[in-house]
């Protein structure tokens, strides 16, 4: 069985968390002190996820790049495959906060949405 | 084409000279390695208008200094560039110390320095609270001044350019060779450069700690020019205040000593150090020289407000092993002038050197006067020194001097256009700054830098990729992000 | 001259949540000015989550943040000047403010809101020694030119400075293609948030160098290398820990510093700690009407707190100006003092007629204490005893006080705020 030191993400406390587990069957968690630091742990040592936020290149915009974040975690070991795909991305202003500039990316079945707006040039 | 004269150098020296000759009806141009005007030991100095007690009797850095000191008043109002005497008081901290001041006292009389005095400790007390609690006496120079040396050196070399002198940036000399000109028997010079040939009846030497470089390259009775380092610290305009005449310890056989001093523009500078180098481009600051001169610093000014440094720099005195200016015609190199060994002060000497030297080429060269030649220039304009109503006039012809770019120096838009566009125009961050102040406030350009590179992208048409601090490779940005073109 | 009820310095989130919150209190003549092209501030440049969970019970994006109280600075028609830069603020609360179209006008403010943020420290205030080469910049100039104009500052990259600025670009630029090879860090801790070291730096491999600083840059014209070493307990380095790493770019997260030249210039007192305004519990600053928020008042670590700061203060200059720009009787005044591990207090005193009925006093302590106890006194008497795990310097802490308690004690004159190992 595997124990693992680690600190939770889930919020800026930062809480100190062990977890005791063995392949992807969790045995105990530890040090947490509210909800998301335990569904956090659980995650992290199975299937570990991140948030993954960059810019885009704006095309006809008021600015060259805007910012874009994936909706929700994608798999850790999909992060690197995520910002190529981004990096293509050519949007075409005018971009509002949840516009989709890249569907499913990497099949993780997550989008990349725009978090701030840009006019038309 | 054959020159009359080319310049090797475009720092103080270097310009001063060319602005002299640019008063004759001569073909003049000035040769620098760098991108710019003030790149060398012309950027990086103490800014002091020296009085000229320090200098040995008799010498030439005496007889420069006192002419140089006498002349600026008058120059800085033709170039239009800030220029105050706050006065000069070499403080003693010791009664042993107190020959000495005698000695730079009988000095500075024989030197022709004027208004010169001693005072007790009561005296130096009441004219800067600031100094040590062991102040015993100091001697009083209120001719000693201070100016802004970028802008001393990038005024003399805008003048020179606007009365018909070229000059060429990033051209380094390589090699100078002597032959006989076939038809009139005289020599000219051959000089190779990495931008080309050029040809010239005179050279003048003003190439700072490479001046022994060139001459070693002409004449067999060889000079010897040690980089001299000495590493300043700048402090916050908020204690520009904390003296307000430039504060000397005792000479000492290094040079002046670490002073402490207001700026023309209202910060505090502290140092410099002295320690000599080999290498001509070691303008590092180390931490050893920034410790030192914190600690001597200390010695004669109490509670010095070190702790609002905002910058610390390097300059590179050039040290000539005789510790004497050397102008003139290299006697086995006809026609090779030498202005070498300007180290301090050769910030205050300079405007006399290019008078002296300007008038021993229109000797030579029997050189005819211009009659259009115009010796004043109106610098870049601050719309801060305008009144309100006068400053939106101005914002009603041109906008951009209603946008701030640097925030902690109030520098706006419409000074780094004029910055850009005019004679000698900046091409680099380092251009704009040293000709309008943008980046030398406390936080250094963290905020202005983007601005400015934008600026400069829109006004030269240089892709941002391609726009540098200083010139040659020092590239500010390496590549657009999500492989797009520059 | 026009004149406004309420001018507020800074369009970032102090000053969107406190015109916000003024206007929502009553007042209607407010003028929002700000300097950028853009209202939000920093935020627009920090493109990364972790904004919002106090607020929104959401984690957002910088951008995203400032966005939900843009929208509602539209929505209530709140007056705004962008590329609009304030030149003065006199002490009778004339603020002089210069743009491309209007020139240099100025404006009679009813009250004024301070929340102008903060700037970087730059290499030159640490006088860390070397050549002055192209490539070095603090971590927010470098996150402007990779998040707003889309450029990479450089490819290799050494960073001073563990504060979260520090720690988003490592992982900013590694994103963006560049080889982040060290982080090196002045303190025996961290400065930024744990959750940072996790998902900045342990994520990429990014190495941590705790009680390192730079004692060298290499390279005249662009960065060619950074030389680091280990730091004593005195600060300075020590010899034979030297460690050189070849990059061509140097990140500054070293500090960030309240910008209060306007206030100073304006006579309004600073805290020689924070370098941030003296401020009472209605942040008002030593002149009367002239409130502040945010990061000009003392360096926050999360922009909730700063929105909920600045909410207050908001409140407040809408109260004040309510009043007639008059304060509220003012009353005795209790002095707040911060000793023993903590560093400050905002605010410095209170006044105990004036307060809300529940009070934050926020504070920073100034070491990492491990389960240690935040004690405050009524003069002698210690009134509370919290235990905390950890506190941190990167992590602002605060007490809640409440009215009723302190009305209980008429001679009150010192509430101390410390840190006590037992």
């Amino acid at each position: 069985m595997e124990k693992r030191n680690l600190t939770c993400i889930g919020c800026p406390m930062g809480c100190q968390i062990t977890v005791e587990f063995e392949g992807e069957e969790v045995f105990s968690v530890k040090g947490n002190t509210c909800a998301i630091g335990d569904k956090y742990a659980r995650q992290e040592v199975t299937h570990p996820e991140r948030t993954v936020t960059s810019t885009v290149v704006v095309v006809g915009g008021a600015k060259e790049r805007t910012s874009v974040k994936t909706s929700a975690n994608i798999p850790k070991d999909k992060i690197f495959q995520c910002m190529d795909e981004i990096n293509k991305v050519r949007a075409h202003a005018p971009l509002k906060i949840g516009d989709v500039v890249v569907k499913d990316v990497c099949g993780t079945g997550v989008d990349v949405v725009v978090t701030k707006n840009c006019d038309i040039a | 084409m054959l020159y009359d004269v080319i310049i090797i150098g475009a720092g103080v020296t270097g310009s001063a000279v060319a602005r002299e000759l640019s008063r004759y009806k001569l073909n003049v141009c000035v040769l620098d390695k760098e991108e710019d005007v003030c790149c060398g030991t012309s950027k990086a100095n103490s800014a002091i208008v020296h009085a000229g007690f320090d200098a040995a009797v008799g010498s030439l850095m005496a007889r420069f200094n006192v002419r140089g000191n006498e002349m600026m008043g008058d120059l800085a109002k033709d170039l239009d560039i800030p220029f105050k005497r706050n006065g000069a008081m070499v403080v003693c901290i010791h009664e042993s110390e107190k020959d000495g001041l005698k000695d730079l006292y009988d000095r500075g009389i024989a030197n022709g320095v004027k208004e010169l005095k001693i005072l007790n400790r009561e005296e130096c007390l009441e004219l800067e609270p600031n100094l040590s609690d062991k102040v015993v006496a100091a001697l009083y120079a209120p001719t000693s001044g201070i100016i802004c040396p970028f802008m001393l050196n990038i005024a003399m070399a805008e003048n020179a350019n606007v009365n018909g002198v070229d000059f060429f940036f990033n051209t380094k000399v390589e090699k100078l060779e002597s032959y006989t000109c076939e038809k009139c028997g005289e020599p000219v010079w051959k000089l190779r450069t990495n931008n080309g040939e050029y040809k010239t009846r005179y050279v003048i030497n003003a190439a700072g700690v490479y001046a022994d470089y060139f001459h070693n390259m002409v004449s067999e009775k060889k000079i010897h020019i040690t980089p001299r380092r000495g590493d300043y610290c700048l402090l916050d305009k908020t204690v520009g205040n904390h003296v307000s005449h430039t504060i000397f310890p005792q000479p000492t056989k290094l040079g002046k000593g670490v002073l402490v001093s207001p700026t023309i523009h209202g910060n505090l500078i502290v140092g410099p150090t002295a320690v000599d180098i080999e290498n001509k481009e070691g303008n590092n600051t180390t931490a050893a020289g920034i410790a030192d001169l914190i600690a001597k610093a200390g010695d004669h000014v109490r509670n010095l407000p070190i702790r609002q440094v905002i910058t610390s720099f390097a300059g590179l005195r050039a040290h000539e092993d005789h510790h004497e200016f050397i102008l003139g015609e290299v006697e086995d190199a006809p026609h090779f002038i030498d202005c070498a060994g300007i180290e301090s002060p050769g910030l205050t000497s300079s405007p006399a050197i290019g008078e002296y030297i300007g008038q021993m080429m229109k000797e030579k060269l029997n050189a005819e006067e211009k009659e259009d030649w115009v010796g004043t220039r109106k610098g870049i304009l601050n719309p801060a020194d305008l009144s309100i109503e006068e400053r939106n006039e101005l914002i009603k012809k041109n906008p951009a001097y209603g946008r701030i770019i640097c925030r902690c120096e109030s520098v706006t838009e419409g000074e780094i256009i004029d910055a850009i566009h005019r004679p000698l125009g900046a091409r680099s961050l380092d251009g704009v700054k040293r000709r309008t102040r943008a980046g030398m406030g406390r936080c250094q350009a963290g905020f202005c830098s983007p601005r400015t590179m934008e600026i400069i992208n829109r006004e030269l048409g240089l892709p941002l990729t391609e726009i540098t601090k200083s010139g040659g490779d020092s590239k500010l940005v390496i590549e657009r992000t999500k492989g797009v073109e520059a | 001259m026009t004149s406004y009820d309420i001018v507020i310095v800074g369009g970032g989130p102090a000053g969107l949540a406190a015109a916000v919150a003024a206007k929502k209190a009553g007042t209607d003549s407010i003028l929002i000015i700000e300097r950028d092209k853009e209202l939000g501030g920093i935020l627009n440049q920090c493109i990364h989550n972790g904004f919002g969970l106090h607020t929104f019970k959401e984690e957002l994006t910088g951008p995203e943040y400032a966005y939900r109280f843009i929208e509602q600075v539209y929505d209530l028609g709140i007056e705004y000047k962008l590329d609009t830069m304030v030149m003065d603020i006199s002490e009778d609360k004339v603020v002089t403010a210069m743009n491309r179209t209007d020139g240099m006008f100025q404006i009679k403010a009813g009250a004024v809101i301070l929340a102008m943020g903060c700037r970087e420290r730059p290499r030159g205030a640490l006088n860390i020694p070397g050549y002055r080469p192209a490539g070095i910049y603090s971590a927010g100039t470098a996150q402007r030119l990779v998040n707003m104009e889309g450029y990479m500052p450089g490819r290799e990259v050494v960073i001073l400075g563990s504060g979260d600025i520090g720690l988003i670009m490592a992982r900013r630029m590694t994103f963006e293609g560049a080889i982040v090879k060290v982080v090196a860090e002045l303190m025996p801790f961290s400065g930024g948030l744990k959750r940072n070291i996790v998902q900045c730096l342990d994520d990429y491999g990014i190495p941590l160098k705790l009680s390192h600083t730079v004692v060298d840059i290499e390279g005249k014209e662009r960065v060619s290398a950074v030389t680091i070493a280990e730091v004593g307990p005195d600060m300075k380095p020590i010899p034979g820990t030297e460690e050189r790493y070849t990059c061509d770019t140097l990140l500054l997260s070293t500090g960030l510093i309240p910008e209060n030249e306007l206030s100073r210039n304006a006579g309004v007192s600073i805290n020689p700690v924070t370098n941030g305004p003296v401020v009472n519990e209605i942040l008002e600053t030593s002149i009367p009407g002239v409130f502040a928020c945010g990061n000009v008042l003392h360096v926050h670590d999360l922009v909730d707190y700063v929105s909920e700061e600045a909410t207050r203060a908001g409140e407040n200059a809408a109260k004040y100006v309510q009043n007639g720009c008059k304060d509220e009787e003012a009353g005795k005044i209790i002095q707040l003092k911060a000793v023993e591990g903590a560093r400050y207090t905002v605010p410095c005193t209170i006044n105990p007629e004036r307060m809300d009925d529940l009070l934050t006093v926020r504070f920073r302590v100034g070491a990492v204490f491990k389960d240690s106890f935040v004690s405050v006194y009524f003069d002698d008497e210690r009134v509370m005893h919290k235990k905390k795990r950890i506190m941190a310097p990167g992590e602002m802490e605060q007490v809640i006080l409440q009215k009723k308690k302190i009305a209980e004690k008429p001679d009150l004159k010192t509430i101390t705020i410390k840190i006590e190992a037992e």
